[in-house]
Parts: structure tokens; C-alpha cells; sequence
């Protein structure tokens, strides 16, 4: 792409992207340095255009930041955030490592299917996935029913309302986020290599861990990431499937925003969010995400 | 061809057990009589009915649709655009920067980006309602689109671009006549993709519509807040059911109609 | 007048240069070629007169006309892309159209035209395929179909053989040559491939790093190499390093070490004694025994490799320095090459080696 065409290309896509991306997060960090108001809109102007005044006086409010620091309610929220994704990061990777692993096994046949399969869940509402996962593990649910039935617990397991019921939740929400960068990767590993690993003496399980791990592994830390993220931001699960007590950063911010109508301190927690999250991102961006683009 | 172990069979039963049995679960309770949900009393269509007669759902339905449909054609047209800058523009003044903006909301949780969108829209003095609610949509499904079409474009070989324009054609026409159909099938998923999320999403609508645009995910939310029904269970049906024919539908495109990719052999 | 003139091309991608002022002259109606290793420049010197690329400096000249600052879709060029690029949603018959449907030809012209192009490339039934119906070398010759259906000024082919196994290439080769005399177009070809280079082309340029290091016809470019590179990049040359000990009768004695001796070779030009030179031998011209030779070396045949047409010998002077020879084979009961382990003498006449001081 040459000349005129690459440039109206470019000045169109970034149009859209200012507009949709960039603009939106702009306004947040300038509304998380507003003041709280009753009125239309609930927070107070970064500007000040006072009588005649020029220039307008700027006025920068630190006191959400400060809140969010101060406050144990919100440093709560963040590190149960962080607790609760990093067990489901982990959780659900220990369940897509293996199954994946089990579909490139599979016979060549099956694996058009086994793919579908796991991509469905992906293309299906996550909050009729939450919903169904919730009949599942109620107290009168089938788990209950088949765990009383064959007599191994008494009582029914209160597991809704529990944290346990939340990164439950979690793991069956993004488990096909963690299965299909898991199985791009590992499908992509020539055979060859596991077998060149057995004809120089080394046992299958030594080879999946010397072998295949090691050279999956950027697709596995894209999962991760993949989970992690929208985990840590996730307020169906904490809503549904939390107890009153549990505390994460997705649900506090909707209740800061729709109950409270404190606009400018939910700017403030989702900014802090935003950083939180972009970091990491930051740091492994060029091993994920740029991998692979048109050379220049 | 290998032979499938017992071990490897065993486990992708349990894993695939794990994710489909609550949606069976929930599937097979959407036809039961009872308003249990937890005892069976026999088959029965009655919340089917219920659901028929249930005009603000249907509303909502209606409004999710439209929604999803012209918000998953905007994105299209901007994740494409995205898309070939990226793959096609070489190098630029900005260009990881651009990058960096076109994969923002995939790793954004939709809360951020229901919240900023907001406040943007709120800040412009917009009216809530559709539009917003259609270009909160575009703009986050969007960059699932340029991912989706990216992977696709890179695999092109560039020189068959470059034919074109050789042979006369100008950039615009080798984009409709050249690239284009090669890269039709992603765009067709990638615009199915757009469509679904749109249709799923929960939690930027709430942010970004209004009154009078009130999507389906909204209701049943705001429903299963109250309780596990019956009637939540026949709609979650119906739209698993569309999702599985719109998989298929893509897969059939995929598959058998675009001609040349039907017998997998390389071109 | 010159019809394709290049001056002082330069390219550079980020920092590596790839095409390096480069200034070529291409006559209406030749074929061109642009020969050497991988990563010399020349698919960018083709890319940047297709128009693909834009120069960071000098002129390209088309017919008298400057033709750098068009894009690629308004100049009256066509190439033929190494990896064809057909466009693979489109037929024989369309892929060939598309360009006549650029210039916006009647459709009876258009279908007179790509009638005309496939006879030509004889694929006259075939054009209701899809690529992907084709087979290797069908596609190639759709590709070429493709670059002459415009009827262009000029015609760029890039490795037009190389995906073609070897049986294949050769008769190609000489279709090539029949189309080209028939059209009377002008043709410039990039390989990598010497033997093609010099079956196709009536002259080539032989590039290194971006630079052009020797501009000929065949003949004079494997016969008189003017340097190292080119000398071992075209066949393969026996090289004498040393110094000019001295010069009489158009003769110039070269003190070579690996020889162990002084190297007698013809030399029109005048050298002052000291210079350090090369003599190169094509192994050809290397002969065993060296009666009426100017050169002669005692040594002993290490490896003899039985190649049909010839027998390639290798030998070891007593220096250590190591020579190839091809010794035709005349008799089909043999007897020409000699054994592993025989002594022999080896001998070369000063005219059939070349000077070679860069």
C-alpha cells in the first residue's frame, strides 16, 4: 500500500480509534480528577471559566486517589480481585493444559469436531453460562443431588455465595479463553520433535514437560492472560455467585456508579484498574500480541 | 494415524462433560412442566408460551438484534480498516502506539470499557439510547474484528496484491477485487463474532444505552437476580440455539461455499 | 537510445542497503538479466522499475519518460511474480483478463487477447480452471499469459523458473526465448541461476551487495570476469593469488604462492610489478599433461567425480593448493579421467586465463 490510499487508510482507522478507544479513557482520567456534585452531569468541571476569567482556572482534585488508597474497603476489592482471577487464572490453566493437550492427541479425524466443540462455549451468552453453572452447583442442584445420592456429604455443600463459588464461576466462565490459545499452540509443535524426544530415550510424560511445555508456553502465558484480565475486571460471577461479603473490583465500581452515583471516584478506581492491568500487558505485549504482523 | 489412549479419552470427556452438562442441564429444564426448577414434572412447552406472551422480552429481543446487526457491520468496516493498516501500512509515526489502541479493549474487562464509554458519551451531551448503545458495541467489537481479519490478511500473499496493481488496478479496486474475496470467509466470521458479542454483552449495554433500548441480556440479568426460572431457562435455549446455527451457518461458509477451499487442498 | 535506463538507483530498507547506485542500460527488444546470490538487490531493483518500491535516490527512465513517480497500476510495465500470485478466486481466463479489464478494452477485444496470450503459452482448453486445478507448470505459463496479455513495454520477470523442477525448466527456457522472439518485447529477468541466466539472456548485469559488478553477454561475462566474485559466482574458477613479478609481450607473470611458482597469463593492460593479482582458470581449461603449455604443475588426483558429459577431477600441488578440472569425455569406453592416487602434470595456456586485480 502506497502513497494517498495508505494515508487515508491510516487517518480513518485512527479516527475510529480516538474516537472509541482513546477519547473514552481520556475522559475517565479527567473525570477522576473531578469533584462529586448533585446535578447533570454528578461531577464538577476540570475548568473553571469563571466571570471573564483567562485563562480558566484549573481545578484538579487528588482526593479521589487519595480515598482509594485510604479506604480498606477498596484496597480490599483490588487485592480480592487480583486473589480470586490468579486462582482461576490458575485453576482453569490446570484443566486446558491437559485437554488440550488430550485434542491434538486425539485422532485426526475427531479433531475438526473436538475444535467446534470447544469454541462453542466461546460464541455462547457468559451470562447464560453463569446462569447455568449456578443450577448446577445450587443447594438442591444436580451436584448436591448426585454427591447426597451417593452418600459421600450429608448436607448440601453451600458453595454459591462462597468464594469457591466465585472462582468456580470464573474457571467455567473462561475456561474456552484458556483452551483455544492452549491448543494454537500446542497444535503448531511438530510431531517430530516428541518423537525425536522418544528415540533418544525420552519417556512420554519427561517429554510433555521437557518438551511440549516449554515450546507452548507463549500460547499458555496468552491464556493466562486471556482469563486473568477479564477476571480481574469480572462483575456478572462476583454478582451472581458471591456472598455479601465478597468483595471485587468489577462489582464495587458498578455499585460506586449506579448506587452511589459517585462517577468521579468509579473514574478514579477504574483508572487505577486500567493500570493495574495494562502493565503486565505492557511487559509481554510484544511476545503476544505483535508476534507475527506484517513486516514492514 | 495415532490411536487415542485411554487417559487422553478419559479426559477429554471430563472436560467436555464440564463445560456442556450445565447448558444440557439447563436445555433439558427449559422443557419441564414444573415451576421447580430442580424436579422434574414431566414435558412441557408452557414457558416457551410464557415467553411468547411476554411483550417486554420481546421488545428487548428486537432491540438486541438490531443492535447486534448494525453495530457488527460498523465494526466490521472498522476492524477491517484496522486491520489492514496493520498488516499492509508498513511502518508509520505511531505505529505500535496504533497497535497498542486497536488491541486495547481486548484487554480491557467490559467494565472499563462500559464506564468510559459512558462518560465519554456523557461528556459529549449524547442522549442514551440506541445509537450509543450501537456505537459502544462497534467500538469495543471492533477490535475482535481486526484481530480475526489480520490473521487472515497476513497469511495472503502480498504479491497477489501487488499483481493487481501491476496489471492496472488501483488500490481501492485491488482491495474490493483481489483482496477482499480472499478474505472473505474471516470477514464473514469476524462480522458473526461482532454479532454475537453484541448480543451477549450484559454489561456495557447497561452502561451505555437508555431507556427504551433495553437489551435482552439486561432483562435476563435483572430476572436472574430474582431467582432461577423457567422462563430464564427457554430463553437461554432459544439462544443457544441460535448460536449453534450461526456456527454452523459459518462453518458451512467456511467449508463448502467459498469454492477452492472446499477439498483443502493449497492453492 | 537507451529503453530502460537506471541511474545511480538507490534503496536502503531501515538502515540495510539494498540496492546501492546502481546505473544500468537496457536496450528495446533484449532480454536482460539480473544474476546473483540471495540478498544482492536484484528483486528490489526489479520491485522499484515495477513501481513496488520508491528509490531513496537516482532516476528510472522508461522510454524516455521518468517513470519513478508513478504508482505501479500507471506504468506500462508488467512482472511476473516468482510466486505467480494468481489470483486464486479467479479462472485462467479472468486472471488474464484483469489487466485488459483495467484499461477498460471491449469485452470482444479482451476475449480476442487472452484467446491470443493462451495459445501462445499453448494452455488453449484451460481457461475455465481455477489455479488451484492447475498443475506447477501450468500455473507459471498463466502467470506469464498473464504479464503479456497487456502487451506491455516491458516485461519483469522475477525467478520465472525457479519453482519448475529441473526437466521442466530446461524446455521452458527455450519457450521463453520463442515467445520472446515472436513478440519482440523487452524482457528483464531476475535469477539467481547462472545456467539460466546465460541460456535466456543476450546480456546481463551480475550483482553483489547491492552494487553491479559486472554488466556483459554471457559469453564475456564468464570468459573475462572482472573480479573475484564474479569470476567464482559464474561457474567456478581455479584462482592463483600472488603479486605481478613481471610483464613482457602481452604476457604477465604472476608470483604465486599457492602455484609455488610464477604464473604466466595475458594481460592487455600495464601493471607495475608488486601489485597483487589473481589468476582464475576455468577448470575446462585446465589440461592433463602440459606439453606446449605456458603453465605446468606436478600434482597428485585426489577425488575423481564421474558427471556424464564430463569427468571433474580434483588435484593437490605439492604447495597444498587445491584445483579443479573438468576433462570432457570424448570416449564413451572412458580412459580420459585418471585414477585417485596418480601423479600427473597439469598445464594451462596464458590465454585461456584471466588477470583479475579486484
Amino acid at each position: 500500500m502506497t502513497g494517498r490510499a495508505r494515508t487515508v487508510t491510516i487517518l480513518l482507522a485512527f479516527a475510529w480509534l480516538a474516537a472509541l478507544v482513546l477519547a473514552p479513557f481520556l475522559v475517565v482520567a479527567k473525570i477522576s480528577l473531578a469533584e462529586v456534585v448533585i446535578g447533570r452531569p454528578p461531577f464538577t468541571a476540570l475548568l473553571e471559566w469563571g466571570e471573564g476569567a483567562m485563562p480558566p482556572a484549573l481545578r484538579v482534585n487528588w482526593g479521589n486517589y487519595a480515598l482509594l488508597f485510604g479506604d480498606a474497603l477498596y484496597l480490599e476489592a483490588y487485592l480480592g480481585s487480583l486473589r480470586l482471577a490468579a486462582i482461576a487464572t490458575a485453576v482453569a490453566l490446570a484443566i486446558a493444559v491437559p485437554l488440550a493437550h488430550a485434542m491434538t492427541r486425539a485422532p485426526a479425524r475427531w479433531r475438526p469436531a473436538l475444535l467446534v466443540l470447544a469454541i462453542l462455549p466461546f460464541w455462547t451468552s457468559s451470562l447464560i453460562r453463569v446462569y447455568a453453572w449456578i443450577g448446577i452447583l445450587g443447594a438442591d442442584g444436580p451436584l448436591n443431588r448426585i454427591l447426597q445420592w451417593l452418600g459421600i456429604i450429608d448436607a448440601p455443600l453451600a458453595i454459591l455465595n462462597t468464594d469457591i463459588g466465585i472462582v468456580s464461576g470464573l474457571v467455567y466462565s473462561y475456561l474456552p479463553f484458556a483452551l483455544l490459545p492452549v491448543y494454537a499452540s500446542l497444535v503448531r509443535i511438530d510431531p517430530a520433535l516428541g518423537e525425536a524426544a522418544a528415540d533418544l530415550g525420552c519417556r512420554p510424560l519427561k517429554s510433555f514437560f521437557r518438551i511440549t511445555l516449554p515450546l507452548a508456553l507463549p500460547g499458555i502465558l496468552a491464556a493466562g492472560l486471556l482469563v486473568f484480565i477479564p477476571a480481574v475486571g469480572e462483575f456478572v460471577v462476583p454478582d451472581l455467585m458471591g456472598g455479601s461479603d465478597t468483595l471485587m473490583i468489577g462489582k464495587t465500581l458498578w455499585t460506586e456508579f449506579f448506587t452511589n452515583r459517585d462517577w468521579p471516584l468509579a473514574s478514579a478506581a477504574t483508572v487505577l484498574l486500567v493500570l493495574l492491568l495494562v502493565s503486565p500487558v505492557v511487559v509481554l505485549e510484544r511476545r503476544l500480541f505483535l508476534r507475527g504482523e506484517g513486516r514492514a | 494415524m495415532r490411536r487415542a489412549g485411554i487417559l487422553p479419552t478419559l479426559l477429554l470427556l471430563a472436560g467436555f462433560a464440564l463445560l456442556y452438562l450445565p447448558i444440557v442441564a439447563l436445555v433439558v429444564y427449559s422443557f419441564n412442566d414444573g415451576r421447580l426448577v430442580s424436579v422434574w414434572s414431566g414435558w412441557s412447552l408452557r414457558w416457551y408460551r410464557a415467553l411468547w406472551d411476554n411483550r417486554q422480552m420481546l421488545d428487548s429481543a428486537a432491540v438486541t438484534l438490531k443492535a447486534g446487526f448494525v453495530s457488527a457491520t460498523l465494526a466490521l468496516v472498522a476492524g477491517t480498516l484496522a486491520a489492514i493498516v496493520l498488516a499492509r501500512a508498513g511502518r508509520f509515526a505511531g505505529r505500535s502506539g496504533f497497535a497498542g489502541l486497536v488491541y486495547l479493549p481486548l484487554v480491557m474487562p467490559e467494565i472499563v470499557l462500559g464506564l468510559s464509554l459512558l462518560l465519554l458519551f456523557v461528556e459529549l451531551d449524547l442522549d442514551r439510547g440506541f445509537a450509543t448503545l450501537v456505537l459502544g458495541h462497534a467500538g469495543f467489537s471492533a477490535a475482535f474484528v481486526a484481530v480475526v481479519v489480520h490473521s487472515r490478511l497476513v497469511a495472503v500473499d502480498r504479491s497477489i496484491e501487488e499483481a493487481a496493481m501491476d496489471l492496472g488496478a488501483p488500490p481501492l479496486k485491488t482491495f474490493l477485487w483481489i483482496t477482499a474475496p480472499m478474505i472473505a470467509p474471516s470477514m464473514v466470521a469476524a462480522w458473526l463474532l461482532a454479532f454475537t458479542l453484541s448480543l451477549d454483552d450484559l454489561v456495557i449495554a447497561s452502561f451505555v444505552t437508555g431507556p427504551g433500548a433495553t437489551t435482552l441480556p439486561m432483562r435476563v440479568y435483572s430476572q436472574v437476580r430474582l431467582g432461577v426460572t423457567p422462563e430464564i431457562n427457554a430463553i437461554s435455549t432459544l439462544f443457544v440455539a441460535a448460536v449453534a446455527l450461526v456456527i454452523l451457518t459459518a462453518s458451512l461458509v467456511n467449508k463448502g461455499l467459498i469454492p477452492g477451499r472446499s477439498n483443502g487442498d493449497s492453492a | 537510445m537507451t529503453f530502460l535506463s537506471l541511474r545511480n538507483v538507490a534503496k536502503s530498507f531501515g538502515g540495510v542497503t539494498a540496492v546501492d547506485g546502481v546505473s544500468l542500460d537496457i536496450e528495446r527488444g533484449e532480454i536482460f538479466a539480473l544474476l546473483g546470490p540471495s540478498g544482492c538487490g536484484k528483486t528490489t531493483l526489479l520491485r522499484l522499475v515495477a513501481g513496488f518500491e520508491q528509490p531513496d535516490a537516482g532516476a528510472i527512465r522508461l522510454d524516455g519518460q521518468d517513470i519513478a513517480p508513478l504508482p505501479p497500476y500507471r506504468r506500462p510495465v508488467n512482472m511476473m511474480f516468482q510466486s505467480y500470485a494468481l489470483f486464486p478466486h479467479m479462472t485462467v481466463a479472468g486472471n488474464i483478463a484483469f489487466g485488459l479489464k483495467q484499461d477498460r478494452l471491449p469485452a470482444g477485444e479482451i476475449g480476442a487477447r487472452v484467446a491470443e496470450v493462451l495459445k501462445l503459452v499453448r494452455l488453449e482448453g484451460l481457461e475455465a480452471r481455477k489455479p488451484h486445478q492447475l498443475s506447477g507448470g501450468q500455473r507459471q505459463r498463466v502467470a506469464l499469459a498473464r504479464a503479456l496479455a497487456k502487451r506491455p513495454k516491458l516485461v519483469l520477470l522475477d525467478e520465472p523458473l525457479a519453482a519448475l523442477d529441473r526437466k521442466l525448466r530446461e524446455e521452458t527456457q527455450f519457450e521463453l526465448l520463442a515467445i520472446h522472439r515472436r513478440l519482440s518485447l523487452t524482457f528483464v529477468i531476475v535469477t539467481h541461476d547462472q545456467e539460466e541466466a546465460m541460456t535466456l539472456a543476450q546480456r546481463m548485469a551480475v550483482m553483489d551487495r547491492g552494487r553491479v559488478a559486472q554488466v556483459g553477454a554471457p559469453r564475456d561475462v564468464y570468459e573475462h570476469p572482472a573480479s573475484r566474485f564474479v569470476a567464482g559466482f559464474i561457474g567456478t574458477a581455479n584462482l592463483f593469488e600472488g603479486t605481478v613479478a613481471g610483464q613482457d609481450n602481452g604476457l604477465v607473470r604472476v608470483q604465486s604462492p599457492a602455484a609455488g611458482c610464477a604464473v604466466a597469463v595475458r594481460h592487455a593492460g600495464t601493471l607495475s610489478a608488486g601489485t597483487a593479482a589473481c589468476v582464475a582458470v576455468r577448470p575446462e581449461k585446465l589440461r592433463l599433461g602440459d606439453a606446449g603449455c605456458d603453465n605446468g604443475f606436478a600434482a597428485t588426483v585426489e577425488e575423481v567425480a564421474f558427471r556424464g558429459e564430463a569427468t571433474l577431477c580434483r588435484a593437490r600441488l605439492a604447495t597444498g593448493h587445491a584445483l579443479t578440472l573438468s576433462l570432457p569425455n570424448r570416449a564413451r569406453a572412458g580412459g580420459d579421467a585418471p585414477r585417485a592416487g596418480a601423479a600427473v602434470r597439469i598445464g594451462f595456456a596464458a590465454d585461456d586465463a584471466v588477470l583479475l586485480t579486484s
